[in-house]
């Protein structure tokens, strides 16, 4: 944890604004709902309500399952969805507020990983004329957006002079992602948003581009938002993780904490449902029951509490708090971490 | 399912009113005075000025087309200059007598277009595929009204078999089906109506089918050990739905495509009236028939959906 | 014609496999090698043109009927150098006589003029009325529907559905329609064919540009902070021209078909000019002296519309592949 705001005081950007204790980007209870075609007055919850903040120089990790909402999330940090409500702060300026940074600004400094490695690239262009194209669009004239092409596919390990002329086509799956992270990197932001970038991938490849990603985190001193359904991926990348169910946090807490004593009943329920490599230790029953909830009508109260085992009254009455006090707390939106809520076993659960 | 015929149906009226101001336009867009258009020859003043009055040609132009739309959905289609006759009786006629052609080329077309394509599509590659292929690209590149004129040359010229123009010896009041001496007259213009229908049909419909063998859900029925004419009649249930867009969209070929051929066999239907109406610089019946035509051919199109989504239950959810 | 004649092959010599040709994500060329990043070999690569040039290069059937079509162009444009004769020459004696008659190879006309001639010359208003129509339709209807796809919304429905209006007219009789009103003429002519032709352009346009705008790059472009024109410019016309001109050439015959059916009907081009379409309909009374003369325009119209259909479906194979 320390190693990473020791980087972040190393690395001295001149962009910096608001020095290394300023987190890098705040979201403040975003939300967007999308419009269901037909049913009139009913909305997909995608994002209801999401606050987190990313220091400067460390990866955030965002695990959860299909559909709760974390592509929307990626892509309205980056303002190619508007948000309906909630605020962005990056580095101390209000994103498209009066007096803060504007959302142009925003894109020299944020970019995106996407997770679909082949439709992420223009199939007419050559590769190395995609990853050109951020630079020439920010104003770098054609020859010297060529060479910083030439130098970022270098940087992704991919010969410039062999790699360049080719059409996506013609790459691998893992050729193609590093091709993409070679696009991002080339307009020299200072965070990356990476929407399930190795979950395309083949497991040998995956370990390489993740290698590739941490490497080039240190040598740019990036700061990473880590977005995957593979929870050993997220693991092994991030510094602090948040769970995200049904387009809410519901637990946020350094890596190894979380990994190692998951507070939430669907954290927990996700670990366990991993399989595991030892014939000797099978699942006997799925430790998630039921299916996914619909987004456009969740439950009332606690949103998880119709799969979780541990559900009581309190549960559907109230919607718990995610309490977290300090970058490193580990905390779970859930009754039975507070106290105070009435739940049967609130009292028992302390704070890790 | 129902909301679907319903906006399906809902969909179709702004079509039809976009459709009306097309044809309403069209007096405009020819040359000279819109009046002139509709005025025979030898007016007097007082008929121009009445006519004025009556068609509201001092009005507007949105004014207008409200006043023809009113007078169009009463059946008043107007009057027409060569002949003085009401329009809509003229059109009426005429469509009954090219639907008598549609009602005989329609079949011929569908079936014989979708067997052939079914063929060709189950032995792709194979010489019957090629030659099928070949005889729709061929079937598409052919003028009809020329192929008209060389089944006539081949038929009534040379051999004499078939005659050559007309609806019937005794002209269209007395015309009995189910007798050779009338439905000789039909053969050869069904044939040549039904030509570039079957090319397209072919097409399509080898193109569907040949897709659909191969996905896998064909591959599953084989596993399943099914005979080849099981698979095959499921293949071709699937095939039916692309398809029959396709053959909505000839049937409205049939009604446009007809001019030519009626032309050339002089065949007293809807095309042949459009015809003379061009020659005789006929406005009003020029309008009165492509607004029939053109609304037919929204309404064919409006079923032909619906029947697409009975069909092809994907389509349903609207 | 779907006639293939050979297999579409990558820039490493090897066949593309059947999933690649599709688009689906295949079995990645590198897959068996050690997942180095210099694991390709060094061979020249080849751009997206450039492999339509090699499978064009290797599809004989294409490349025979693209010879005929540059045969019939070049005796249009050349015909006053070609033709035997003067086709407005008329004769009194010489009329409707058959093949080979004092030297007309081909026969005369009702006129006594040579049908050689006037095939010839009437080839000039045939590719006219054939290329022109669709050439403007192509750019407007390309440019509306780029525009509607790329903006979406209430501007892409309102384009959409004021296609969809045209769309509910049988071409032919939208054609008749126009050019009848306006008083026939080669120019109303090419006014309404072009009419015709827009509304189908600009939904393939409008599709594929949708079809686009849907996929990642676009987002990543906008990411970078690019305009929509620049987008537009850089990412999404070189996706969109592919299928836009595919069916802008199949469009050609389908033009000059109607275009003969608008002279034959007397609203083309207007005697003596030499026009097939018009020249069918002023034989047609008299196939019961010379019949097969009288055919010929026809033959004319067929051979060109057969070959430009099948260089178009060659160009589809060709240009289709996914990549």
């Amino acid at each position: 944890m320390s190693a990473a705001l020791d980087l972040a005081a190393r690395v001295t950007d001149p962009r910096d604004r608001g020095g290394p204790r300023q987190p890098l980007l705040i979201a403040r209870d975003l939300r967007k709902h999308f419009a269901v075609k037909g049913a009139k007055g009913k909305v997909v919850r995608a994002v209801d309500g999401i606050s987190f903040a990313v220091r400067k120089g460390e990866t955030l990790g965002v695990v959860g399952e299909s559909g709760c909402g974390k592509s929307t999330l990626a892509r309205l940090l980056l303002h190619l969805i508007v948000p309906d409500a909630g605020e962005l702060v990056f580095d101390g300026e209000a994103v498209g507020a009066p007096g803060g940074i504007s959302v142009g600004a925003l894109r020299r400094q944020a970019q995106m990983v996407f997770q679909d490695s082949y439709s992420s690239l223009n199939p007419r262009m050559p590769v190395r004329d995609s990853v050109a194209f951020g630079p020439y669009v920010q104003g770098t004239k054609r020859p010297e957006a060529r060479d910083i092409a030439r130098r970022m596919l270098g940087q992704v390990g991919l010969d410039a002079d062999l790699f360049g002329p080719r059409y996506p086509h013609e790459l691998s799956g893992g050729q193609k992602q590093r091709v993409n992270i070679a696009r991002a990197l080339a307009t020299g932001p200072r965070m990356v948003v990476l929407d399930e970038p190795v979950s395309a991938l083949d497991k040998s490849v995956e370990a390489q581009v993740l290698n590739l990603l941490l490497d080039l985190k240190q040598r740019f001193g990036l700061t990473y938002l880590f977005i995957s359904h593979d929870l050993g991926v997220v693991r092994f990348v991030s510094d602090r993780v948040l769970v995200v169910y049904l387009g809410r946090v519901v637990e946020v807490g350094p890596s190894e904490a979380l990994f190692h004593e998951p507070k939430h009943p669907y954290t927990r329920a996700l670990l366990a449902s991993r399989p595991s490599m030892d014939p000797a230790r099978r699942i006997e029953e799925a430790p998630i029951a039921g299916d996914p909830p619909n987004p456009i009508d969740p439950p009332s109260g606690c949103r998880f509490r119709t799969r979780c085992p541990f559900a009581e009254a309190v549960c559907a009455a109230r919607e718990p708090a995610l309490a977290a006090d300090g970058w490193d707390a580990h905390a779970a939106a859930c009754h039975m971490q507070d106290a105070g809520s009435g739940h049967s076993r609130a009292a028992s659960a302390g704070s890790a | 399912m129902r909301t679907y015929i319903l906006r399906r149906i809902l969909y179709a009226i702004p079509i039809a009113l976009g459709v009306s101001i097309v044809c309403f336009s069209l007096v405009y867009i020819a040359p000279g005075d819109p009046l002139e258009t509709v005025l025979p020859p030898d007016a007097t003043a007082a008929t121009i000025a009445q006519i004025k009055h009556i068609y509201g040609f001092d009005k507007p132009i949105p004014v207008q087309y409200v006043i023809w739309l009113g007078r169009v959905l009463a059946g008043n289609f107007g009057i027409s200059i060569a002949d003085g006759r009401p329009v809509i009786l003229e059109v009426g006629q005429a469509l009954k007598n090219t639907g008598l052609l549609a009602l005989f080329a329609v079949p011929l077309a569908f079936t014989l277009g979708y067997a052939m394509g079914a063929v060709a599509g189950c032995f792709p590659g194979g010489w019957l595929d090629r030659t099928v292929t070949g005889a729709a690209v061929a079937g598409v590149s052919v003028p009809n009204y020329w192929l008209g004129i060389v089944l006539v040359i081949l038929f009534s010229v040379q051999y004499m078999w078939l005659p050559a123009t007309g609806m019937g010896p005794d002209g269209v009041s007395q015309l009995h089906l189910l007798q050779w001496r009338d439905l000789q007259y039909f053969v050869l213009p069904v044939i040549t109506l039904a030509m570039i229908p079957i090319g397209i049909i072919a097409r399509s419909t080898r193109a569907a089918v040949a897709e659909i063998r191969n996905q896998d859900f064909v591959q599953t029925l084989r596993a399943k050990g099914l005979s080849e004419w099981a698979v095959a009649r499921h293949v071709l249930k699937n095939a039916l739905p692309p398809v029959m867009a396709v053959m909505g969209l000839q049937f409205g070929y049939l009604l446009g495509g007809s001019i030519l051929v009626e032309t050339v066999f002089s065949w007293p239907g809807s095309g042949f009236l459009l015809s003379k109406a061009i020659i005789n610089r006929d406005v009003p019946v020029l309008q009165g028939t492509i607004l029939a035509l053109s609304m037919i051919f929204v309404a064919t199109n409006l079923i032909v959906d619906l029947l697409q989504s009975l069909v092809d239950p994907r389509l349903r959810r609207g | 014609m779907t006639v293939m004649a050979s297999q579409p092959v990558m820039a490493s010599g090897q066949p593309m496999a059947a999933e690649q040709v599709m688009g689906l994500p295949g079995p990645e060329p590198d897959a068996a090698a050690a997942p180095d990043a210099h694991a390709l070999p060094a061979i020249t690569v080849r751009s997206y043109w450039q492999s339509v040039g090699y499978r064009l290069r290797h599809d004989p059937a294409t490349l025979c009927f693209a010879a005929i079509v540059l045969l019939i162009v070049l005796a249009a444009v050349f015909a006053p150098l070609v033709a035997p004769d003067n086709p407005f020459q008329e004769s009194i004696i010489g009329r409707l006589k058959p093949f080979g008659w004092r030297g007309h190879l081909l026969g005369t006309d009702e006129l006594g003029r040579d049908m050689l001639s006037r095939l010839l010359f009437g080839g000039r208003v045939a590719l006219l009325m054939g290329v022109v129509p669709v050439l403007i339709a192509s750019v407007v209807g390309g440019t509306l529907g780029v525009i509607g796809g790329f903006a979406g919304g209430m501007i892409n429905t309102a384009t959409m559905r004021t296609m969809d209006v045209f769309y509910a007219f049988p071409s032919v009789l939208l054609a008749v329609a126009i050019a009848g009103a306006m008083g026939g003429g080669i120019a109303n002519g090419m006014i309404a064919l072009t009419l015709v032709f827009i509304p189908p352009i600009c939904r393939v346009a409008e599709t594929a540009t949708t079809q686009v705008r849907g996929l990642d790059f676009i987002e990543a472009a906008r990411a970078s902070g690019a305009r929509p024109l620049t987008i537009i410019r850089h990412h999404v016309l070189g996706n969109v021209l592919g299928p836009v001109f595919i069916y802008a050439s199949s469009l050609v015959s389908v033009s000059m078909l109607l275009a003969s059916g608008l002279s034959f009907l007397g609203l083309g081009v207007r005697p003596p000019t030499p026009d097939w379409g018009l020249m069918l309909s002023t034989l047609r009374q008299s196939i019961w002296v010379v019949p097969w003369v009288c055919a010929l325009p026809g033959v004319a119209i067929f051979i060109t519309s057969f070959c430009f259909n099948l260089v178009s479906d060659g160009l589809r194979a060709a240009m289709d592949v996914r990549m």
